[in-house]
């Protein structure tokens, strides 16, 4: 059985790369799912078993540090791994990420190579990573 | 290096940055220069990024349909052939990656900045105006003879918090 993986990004154009990215992992994936902010995100983790969430920061209606928060203090999805892919390599907004629980953070621009590196640990890989 | 060659420098790698690894292209970053004053009439697409903070400005890029075409096909390995959403979006995440990636530079100079969502304007024979008497400066890329701008323009947004770096000590190259 394989992984539900869950993108979000307000850019249409960055979670159709990480669509990409995400089947050249070698991870099995089931299914990935998309949401364009944090709202969006929140309803789509109401509407399946997600086991892992790749989000963006700066969104509008709800950033990604909002729903990253709001996902930590849920019991029922705090387990679920959250690594942040975003262009703030700011010290700040890195370490609120860190301390809300996120699961570690890839800066844009990223490289297959890189998001294959953060999964390492986070979901089961069908070959080695 | 002063404060202009540093954001030059920002500009010109995060440019080459980006280009290289979201799309895997070698783009040739001319040099640096500076705009005083808006194009009398623009024709293509325009992308703006707010900055705030204890400096306040504008990000941008500027590029051709031709242009925003050919890095929105190499960047989502889709032909584009015509400017649409998906066009507009990519030339506004490509647009947020150089920014943002200049602003993580310029951080540790202006303290701590924030980034709006990007906006991106398409169309033909508009005029831009900035608000301000700030000079724009001014990246201009080629790839395979087309050009792009990335420019940005900076001030301070708050004199007290930027006196504070010189009260602390802090060398500052630009002076306003």
């Amino acid at each position: 059985m394989g992984s539900d993986i869950l993108v979000v990004d307000d850019s249409a154009a960055i979670r159709k790369i990480l669509q990409r990215v995400l089947r050249q992992t070698g991870v099995v994936i089931d299914n990935i799912l998309e949401a364009g902010d944090g709202q969006e995100a929140l309803e789509a983790l109401k509407s399946r078993k997600i086991d892992l969430v790749l989000s963006d920061i700066n969104m509008p209606k709800m950033d990604g540090l909002q729903f990253l928060a709001a996902m930590k203090a849920s019991v029922q999805w705090r387990h679920i791994p959250v690594v942040m892919i975003t262009t703030e390599g700011g010290e700040t907004k890195v370490a609120e990420a860190v301390r809300l629980g996120a699961a570690g953070y890839v800066r844009k621009p990223f490289t297959a190579d890189q998001i294959k590196e953060k999964l390492t640990g986070l979901i089961e890989p069908a070959l080695p990573l | 290096m002063n404060m202009h060659d540093t954001i030059v420098k920002a500009l010109r790698e995060a440019t080459i940055n980006v280009f290289s690894t979201m799309l895997g292209v070698e783009i040739d970053c001319g040099p640096g220069c500076v705009e005083t004053s808006s194009p009398e009439t623009n024709d293509g697409i325009v992308s703006f990024i707010g900055v705030a903070g204890p400096w306040t400005g504008t990000g941008s890029l500027t590029c051709s349909p031709l242009m925003a075409c050919r890095i929105s096909s190499q960047m989502l390995m889709s032909e584009f052939e015509s400017v649409n959403e998906d066009v507009l979006d990519a030339v506004a995440e490509v647009t947020n990656m150089i920014i943002g990636n200049v602003k993580t530079d310029l951080e540790p100079h202006l303290g701590a900045l924030g980034l709006s969502i990007p906006t991106v304007v398409y169309g033909r024979n508009f005029k831009t105006r900035n608000a301000g008497n700030i000079e724009w400066i001014v990246v201009r890329a080629t790839w395979q003879e087309e050009v792009m701008s990335v420019k940005m323009r900076l001030a301070p947004g708050d004199r007290a918090s930027h006196a504070a770096y010189h009260l602390a000590g802090t060398a500052c190259a630009l002076e306003v």
